[in-house]
């Protein structure tokens, strides 16, 4: 069914090709060439050329090797960040929705406080008293993301704890951890796949974001920190685009492909959207 | 599944029992004073069941028929009252509740939605079997013991149905699949939770079929939560009929059902549609919900024996509107709950068993 | 002249596996005043009829035959002249038309949304007619302030038989009106439908699966199975003494109370009414029917004469004519 899907497809292929560029990084492009001294770099700030697709940045390394080296540290940071969001979010969401009384009263506060934490000035906050890291930037975007995980996965467990088949497993007698293991966690299932595909997107996005301002390690490279370093050495003004594009379009595409698999998996599972 | 005759001995009793919903109050209205509307679904039934037999339980809805049935399957919670099941009280020990669960099963009614819709035919009926640990019973495997089930059920041969999901099959075949999961823990009891209304006209007759003869071949007891008086005509042994939330009239099918003593059956038989004209429905307006039951006899402001006057020429007017009462043995075996019933009989001798 | 009249209808549904036939070849008529019913059980196409005939299907349907409303071909029409005649023609009352209301508008305003549509009143003359609609229906007529949630399920279908009513239509199609009703509010609704159609000489075509609901009702039946009419007839004739197998079927599904015969003796039919995908060869209803011979999977039976003003679909029938005195 998912083939069939246009828009699914062109997305699920646009992945697959990032993450290949992702593993094959050190085949596509040398390693060395991220190195500020290394001896295969060319003049600073020079347009693409045959030797230098994407052109130099201001160390005169090729904006194409640090893009596809890039690759590896966004998908990664995206990848782990929505791991803890959605490992937090559908964990509290399940046992919200399924216990209810007092404690889904505690979690959903629990979850509105977390809401309403603005992202940016909690990883301001943090990065100036933890340092600035890897490690801070996935904390970050994991705490503020799960939230609304949480929400959306308790109200499907609302609905489906009710679904008589569920009684009827109560009404058998069976235990708690058989009915949310056996029927609960499998109803919900699809729908936790769902948001975990739109959640990387949001966490690429928002590591981009973070590196950009400045918040993330300096000492890594991602798409988000090579476009710190443009617009700090003043790319924008200099008209020196090669080094602005590539990076800010690999963000595209990948948020854009991950939110058109996540679209269509919607469509998938949800038969009110699918077209007759 | 014992081979007992029916009507020997009660195989549930259910005394006095209240089950009441709160609604919601806010936080700022609880603290204004404001207090919690409550819903008193069931309002002090006493029931008894006997080994073998088909009990109706009929009524509209909001008279608390589903919400008993509900109770008695333990999935509601009572506010008061007791449950016993062959005679030992429920709610005393783990180990009844976890036998009642396994010997008291339940038909919903869309069999649809009853079957998790991930799950194969064959898992969704085992699924009773391996939530009591049972591998072998009567020398027989797991695999056996649900085809067995499903035989009974009328799905032959049925291992065809093992590896079939419920979407692929018809109504009347998921509701098979229902009874068979109920069927493979060989209960005393099926609670069955309007078994046939979703079902097409011309299958439901084939499951009633079905049902009656687990009773014949089984000795398993029924008891029928329905709207429909006529499917109660076709399988009933005796009548319940409720209203908000009490029992108003109780006796043999035959009796209810033809010779009805309580004014709301009577109303209700009236409007059963059938062919010779339009039956004129009696009562006006509809049922007030379990929020608000009325003083006195719950159904005085809608009795027609009050607009009639019959009441107030039989003298009972203001017993009806002011004194509530218990279900009165009027016939042998057939109860109501109603003054002027009560007070047409010479005799009148007060039961406390139903 | 019929009020309605309904020629060799044929409509099939548009999906993957190709184009699916959900009515084969439906031909009935309704005169002023009638009140003719239609029984059926799920898959046998009597909702896809209702839709066709004020061409409420989806786009994609191929649709054949006619629909003369009052004359006119509906299934012709310019959308101009079928946008007039959706409401003042017929009407119709749905299936679940509780929930057909719009819950934050009133339901004075909803029922007169219908009158102004169609030009028929400017706003302040369609609120009088308003009340005086909710007047016919039994509800008094400062309820055209409330909204639909301060009414009850019974209240809420007797709007719904005013919103009908509220161009003063010539036939009204009813779908399933009473069926997400209890017995009590059931028979309001149809004393209220009975009397109404008295009074205004309406014709109906009412739609239900409730076949004992029927009887009371109509005047004539027509049984549907399989997206074609298997038995039509005068409704007492037809229910008591059906001509065809399936008929007497469905009528054993709605026993009379008291009679001995259905006590502990539930009768029904084998296997499923057919699914517009999967309709059995020559005669649809041969695999389930108790009376079936080694003709009936290869003919398919035409509405034989069978009786008074009554025909039905079975090969039976020619056969009992033959030998009938």
């Amino acid at each position: 069914m998912y083939r069939k899907n246009t828009m699914g497809m062109i997305g699920l292929i646009t992945l697959i090709l990032f993450v290949a560029v992702a593993v094959f990084a050190p085949l596509i492009a040398p390693r060395e060439g991220l190195e500020a001294t290394c001896p295969c770099n060319g003049t600073p700030f020079s347009p693409p050329s045959w030797g230098f697709p994407f052109g130099t940045d201001n160390f005169g390394r090729s904006v194409f090797t640090l893009t596809v080296w890039g690759t590896r540290i966004s998908l990664l940071v995206g990848l782990l960040a929505t791991a803890i969001s959605m490992l937090i979010g559908s964990v509290i969401g399940i046992v919200a929705g399924y216990y209810g009384r007092w404690p889904e009263s505690v979690l959903m506060r629990l979850t509105d406080w977390f809401l309403v934490i603005p992202f940016l000035p909690l990883a301001i906050v943090l990065a100036s008293v933890l340092g600035r890291s890897l490690t801070v930037i996935i904390f970050v975007i994991g705490v503020t993301t799960w939230p609304s995980t949480a929400r959306i996965i308790r109200a499907q467990v609302l609905s489906v704890k009710t679904r008589p088949y569920v009684e009827r497993s109560r009404a058998l007698g069976s235990s708690s951890w058989h009915l949310t293991t056996r029927h609960i966690l499998p109803n919900v299932a699809p729908l936790i796949f769902a948001n975990t595909i739109l959640t990387v997107a949001i966490a690429i996005l928002s590591e981009a974001t973070l590196a950009f301002l400045g918040l993330g390690d300096p000492l890594s490279i991602s798409w988000g920190t090579i476009l710190q370093f443009a617009f700090g050495a003043g790319a924008a003004g200099a008209g020196q685009w090669w080094w602005l594009i590539p990076p800010g379009l690999a963000i595209v595409m990948v948020v854009l492909a991950f939110t058109l698999c996540g679209f269509a998996l919607d469509e998938i599972l949800n038969p009110k959207l699918r077209e007759r | 599944m014992t081979e007992t005759a029916p009507g020997d001995a009660p195989v549930l009793e259910v005394r006095g029992l209240h089950v009441s919903f709160e609604g919601r109050v806010g936080l700022g209205a609880g603290m204004a004073g404001k207090k919690a509307t409550r819903s008193r679904a069931v309002d002090g039934v006493d029931l008894t069941l006997l080994r073998g037999e088909v009990l109706a339980l009929a009524g509209e809805s909001g008279c608390g028929k589903t919400t008993l049935a509900r109770t008695i399957m333990g999935l509601e919670r009572p506010k008061q009252g007791e449950i016993r099941f062959e005679g030992e009280k429920l709610g005393t020990s783990a180990k009844i509740l976890r036998e009642y669960r396994r010997r008291v099963q339940i038909v919903f009614q869309d069999p649809t939605a009853a079957l998790n819709p991930r799950q194969t035919i064959y898992e969704s009926v085992a699924e009773g079997l391996r939530i009591h640990g049972i591998t072998n019973q009567d020398g027989l495997t797991e695999e056996k013991l649900v085809a067995r089930a499903l035989a009974r059920s009328g799905l032959r041969p049925p291992e065809r149905f093992f590896l079939v999901y419920p979407h692929e099959l018809s109504g009347g075949q998921r509701q098979r699949v229902v009874i068979a999961g109920a069927l493979v823990l060989e209960p005393e009891i099926i609670v069955a939770d309007e078994p046939v209304s979703s079902l097409d006209a011309s299958v439901r007759g084939e499951i009633l079929k079905l049902l009656l003869g687990l009773r014949d071949d089984f000795g398993i007891a029924m008891l029928v939560v329905t709207h429909d008086l006529g499917l109660a005509w076709t399988i009933a042994d005796r009548v319940a009929v409720m209203y908000l939330g009490r029992i108003v009239e109780i006796g043999p099918a035959e009796d209810v059902l033809t010779k009805p003593l309580h004014p709301y059956t009577k109303a209700l038989l009236e409007v059963v549609p059938e062919a010779g004209g339009l039956s004129r429905p009696i009562l006006s307006g509809e049922a007030p919900d379990p929020t608000h039951i009325p003083e006195g006899c719950r159904f005085h402001p809608r009795c027609p024996e009050i607009v009639s006057s019959a009441a107030a020429n039989a003298g009972v007017e203001a017993r009806c509107r002011g004194e509530d009462l218990a279900l009165i043995e009027l016939r042998p075996g057939h109860f109501a709950a109603c003054h002027l019933a009560a007070a047409r009989r010479d005799d009148v001798v007060p039961s406390t068993s139903t | 002249m019929s009020v309605l009249s309904v020629r060799d209808l044929q409509v099939s549904y548009k999906t993957q596996a190709g184009p699916i036939p959900a009515v084969r070849g439906v031909s009935l008529d309704i005169d002023p005043g009638e009140v003719l019913g239609l029984a059926g059980e799920s898959g046998c196409g009597k909702s896809t009829v209702v839709n066709a005939i004020l061409r409420l299907l989806p786009a994609g349907t191929t649709v054949s035959g006619e629909v003369l409303l009052n004359g006119e071909d509906v299934l012709s029409m310019k959308p101009g002249r079928l946008r007039a005649v959706r409401w003042t023609g017929a009407s119709v009352v749905f299936q679940g038309a509780m929930h057909a209301m719009n819950p934050v508008q009133r339901i004075g305003d909803q029922l007169a949304e219908a009158i102004v549509l169609h030009g028929q009143a400017g706003e302040k003359e369609a609120l009088v007619r308003v009340g005086n609609l909710l007047e016919q229906v039994g509800m008094p007529p400062r309820r055209l302030r409330d909204y639909p949630h301060e009414l009850s399920g019974g209240q809420k279908q007797r709007v719904m038989i005013a919103m009908a009513l509220a161009c003063s239509p010539s036939l009204v199609i009813a779908d399933e009106p009473t069926t997400a009703l209890d017995v009590m509010v059931q028979a309001q609704v149809l004393t209220l439908l009975n009397k109404l159609q008295r009074e205004l000489g309406l014709a109906m075509l009412f739609i239900t699966h409730d076949l004992s609901v029927l009887v009371e009702v109509c005047d004539r039946l027509a049984i549907m199975y399989a997206g074609r009419i298997v038995e039509e007839g005068p409704s007492t004739p037809v229910f008591e003494t059906p001509a065809h197998p399936y008929t007497e079927a469905l009528a054993a599904a709605f026993p009379a109370i008291g009679d001995q015969r259905f006590r502990r003796a539930p009768s029904g039919l084998g296997g499923d009414p057919p699914q517009p995908e999967s309709v059995p060869e020559g005669c649809s209803f041969h695999p389930r029917c108790p009376l079936a011979f080694d003709e009936c999977p290869t003919i398919v039976p035409e509405l034989y004469e069978a009786g008074e003003a009554r025909r039905a679909a079975c090969l039976l029938v020619p056969k009992r004519e033959a030998v009938a005195p």
